[in-house]
């Protein structure tokens, strides 16, 4: 058996648009280990709900997959039939999306959609209520019982997170993937969130993807991470490597960004001058090549391999590997 | 001198129609999304918000802009009376002032192109004087776009490239006072560093005021003079931003502060961490309308709420302030 729960390799996923051919994401290698928190950055468009919607198979119709695989505990899911995938999603492939409302019913109460998903469980009303007050609990909603006669809407912002989370791991999943879940919440509820979904994942040992472009919060909560640029993975490694000794020049910069690292109060803010590359006519070489601050001559015709830069840290640029 | 000086405002939603209230017998079926809510912005100067999702930012901001009705209280712009203006008066008020909307793309009309976009209101507000496309490009320029992007529709535009277009035509009519709701929500850091120093550099430039809404505090720090701490409607907080990052008096910045997640693996954050909920707006609670997850809170408390205390342009509402 392989120690990871979800391996991704050599993925890649394309849209046919009126311009052409957009290469959402190429040849993408990632590795959940089991047990893990893994965190995905990226900035806006670089694709990283194509990946979610890859891994959960509701891409757009105007998406195809060109080549690649996506192990989930020994199958391939792009090749399981819809009702082969149906039946993993929610039982041991679920997700939290950055709107609470989008997973839950505004019309049904609370009680009965946690009741509902529990319609594989051969078990009596009761007991599924039961089990729903428990998660209700587990996740630090006061007063479970007499809540689920509640609807979405009457609870707060965070609350509503907190029940899509405890529905999302009521079927104790082996794999949640979250697509920023806290970006709507204020930084005392984001802590909140994070250190519940920390110690739910302890306790029913599943892993987290973890989807984000909030950088302090991916180094609070996730054990590796993943830095995607324009469609590529640039660099991956566990956190504390990645962000103490960043491999690459676009790691680098973000890092710099970052206005949390930057302790001097400034009216001109650091940036990555130019813009993302246009992914119907994709240049040539390295895909960071117009942007980058360290670029040689090499980058601009060979596109970097990726190469394992340290113990585990990988990095695909032509600085870091060998001649 | 003030561009903006607001009072005492109250704007209230209904909850509940006429009818169903009488039913269940309810006296008062609405709810106080922004109550007792006074500050003022300088010309020149930027003003933030801070507040969790639902604490009324975005009605505060409807309310100034009189896109949506008040309650009570008072909105001044320029010395005059706000709220008690005639539609032709709020026309031209609503000239002096921009909106930038929190979704940028979604609030774009999709089937225009950026170069009607931009210039679109200079055509609501019957300028039809102006060179519009010569207007087009000078706007495009100032935020930093390509001439050229004038032929793009919305889809085609990146996330900072919109918000850059939203600049833009909030800038078309040379207001005195920009509101910008979430400017750079969804935007990773260095697309957010790109439109918090295009935001500074118009203000520098123009002079304009500017009321951003944020519940990013690693934003507010470097683009704001004064900043205001919602919860529940009401200002918690609000002073010099500086002083409010330097010496926080209530409980609720302070745990602010101390909850912003940094980007280092081994940071050990000074823990004021909070329990429990946010309280419903339909179930206010009593007293502080913040004890109910206060770690200080005392029986005092939860009797009556704290007048606002302080000195100067620092005050909050909080029986044990913290201590220096
Ligand atoms: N259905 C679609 N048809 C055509 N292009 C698409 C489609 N969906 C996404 N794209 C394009 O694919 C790229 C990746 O988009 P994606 O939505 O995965 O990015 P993202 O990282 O989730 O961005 P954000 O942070 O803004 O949510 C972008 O260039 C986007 O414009
Ligand atoms: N038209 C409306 N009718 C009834 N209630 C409303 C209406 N608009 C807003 N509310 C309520 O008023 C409160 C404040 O909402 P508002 O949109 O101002 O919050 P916000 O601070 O901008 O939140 P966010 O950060 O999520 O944008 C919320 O409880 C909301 O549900
Ligand atoms: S008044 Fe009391 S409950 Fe409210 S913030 Fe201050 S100490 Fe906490
Ligand atoms: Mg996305
Ligand atoms: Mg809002």
């Amino acid at each position: 058996m392989s120690k990871n729960v979800l391996t991704i390799r050599n993925l890649s996923v394309n849209y046919q648009t009126d311009q052409g051919t957009l290469q959402a994401m190429r040849n993408v290698n990632i590795d959940v280990p089991k047990g893990s928190i893994v965190g995905v950055v990226g900035e806006s468009g670089c694709g990283k709900s194509t990946l979610i919607s890859t891994i959960i198979r509701l891409l757009a119709t105007n998406a195809d997959i060109p080549n690649g695989e996506v192990d989930f505990e020994g199958r391939d899911i792009l090749t399981l039939s819809e009702d082969e995938m149906r039946k993993l999603r929610g039982d041991r492939l679920s997700i939290v999306f950055q709107d609470p409302m989008s997973s839950l019913n505004p019309v049904l109460t609370i009680g009965k959609q946690m009741t509902d998903i529990q319609y594989r469980d051969k078990k009596t009303m009761a007991q599924k209520r039961q089990r729903s007050i428990n998660m209700l609990e587990s996740v630090g909603i006061p007063d479970p019982a007499s809540r689920l006669n509640q609807y979405p809407h009457e609870f707060s912002g965070g609350m509503r997170q907190r029940i899509a989370i405890a529905m999302a791991l009521q079927a104790e999943p082996s794999l949640l993937i979250a697509d920023e879940p806290t970006t709507a919440l204020d930084a005392t509820l984001e802590v909140q969130i994070i250190h519940l979904l920390k110690q739910l994942q302890s306790t029913i040992g599943c892993s987290v993807l973890f989807i984000s472009h909030h950088l302090g919060v991916i180094a609070e909560l996730c054990d590796y991470v993943v830095v995607i640029y324009a469609g590529e993975v640039v660099e991956e490694g566990t956190v504390s490597d990645v962000f103490k000794r960043p491999q690459h020049p676009y790691t680098e910069k973000l890092l710099e960004c970052d206005p949390a690292n930057i302790a001097q109060k400034t009216r001109e803010l650091p940036t990555i001058p130019g813009n993302v590359p246009d992914l119907v006519s994709l240049p040539s070489g390295c895909i960071f090549k117009d942007r980058c601050h360290t670029k040689i001559d090499r980058c601009d015709n060979e596109r970097p391999q990726r190469i394992d830069a340290a113990d585990k840290h990988y990095v695909s640029c032509h600085l870091r590997s060998p001649q | 001198m003030s561009v903006l000086e607001v009072n005492d405002l109250r704007v209230r939603f209904r909850v509940q129609s006429p009818l169903q209230a009488l039913v269940r017998g309810n006296a008062d079926p609405f709810i106080d999304a922004v109550r007792q809510v006074s500050f003022s912005i300088e010309e020149g100067k930027t003003f933030t918000l801070v507040g969790e999702s639902g604490s009324g930012k975005s009605t505060l901001a409807l309310a100034v802009a009189r896109l949506l009705p008040s309650a009570e209280g008072s909105i001044k712009f320029n010395g005059s009376e706000v709220t008690s203006m005639s539609d032709s008066e709020l026309m031209d008020y609503r000239k002096q002032i921009s909106m930038m909307w929190q979704n940028p793309v979604g609030s774009l009309s999709p089937r225009m192109k950026v170069g009607s976009l931009i210039t679109e209101p200079y055509k609501i507000h019957g300028l039809n004087d102006r060179d519009r496309k010569a207007e087009g490009r000078r706007l495009l320029e100032m935020v930093g776009l390509p001439a050229h992007f004038s032929q793009r529709y919305p889809h085609q535009l990146s996330g900072g490239q919109a918000r850059r277009v939203g600049v833009a035509r909030a800038l078309a009519l040379s207001p005195k006072l920009i509101i910008a709701d979430e400017p750079t929500a969804g935007l990773d850091v260095s697309v957010q560093g790109e439109i918090l120093n295009l935001l500074n550099k118009v203000q520098d430039d123009l002079g304009v005021s500017m009321f951003v809404i944020t519940h990013n505090l690693n934003v507010v720090r470097h683009i704001s003079d004064h900043t205001a701490i919602m919860y529940l409607g009401r200002f918690l907080e609000i002073g010099p931003t500086d002083t409010l990052f330097a010496e926080p008096k209530h409980p609720y910045t302070s745990a602010l502060l101390a909850a912003n997640p940094e980007p280092d693996p081994d940071a050990l954050r000074e823990q004021l961490e909070l329990k429990g909920e946010v309280p419903s707006l339909l179930n206010r609670p009593s007293g502080c309308e913040f004890h109910t997850r206060c770690p200080f809170v005392q029986s005092q408390c939860k009797d009556a709420l704290p007048e606002l205390a302080g000195e100067e342009s620092h005050h909050y509402r909080c029986y044990f302030p913290i201590a220096e």
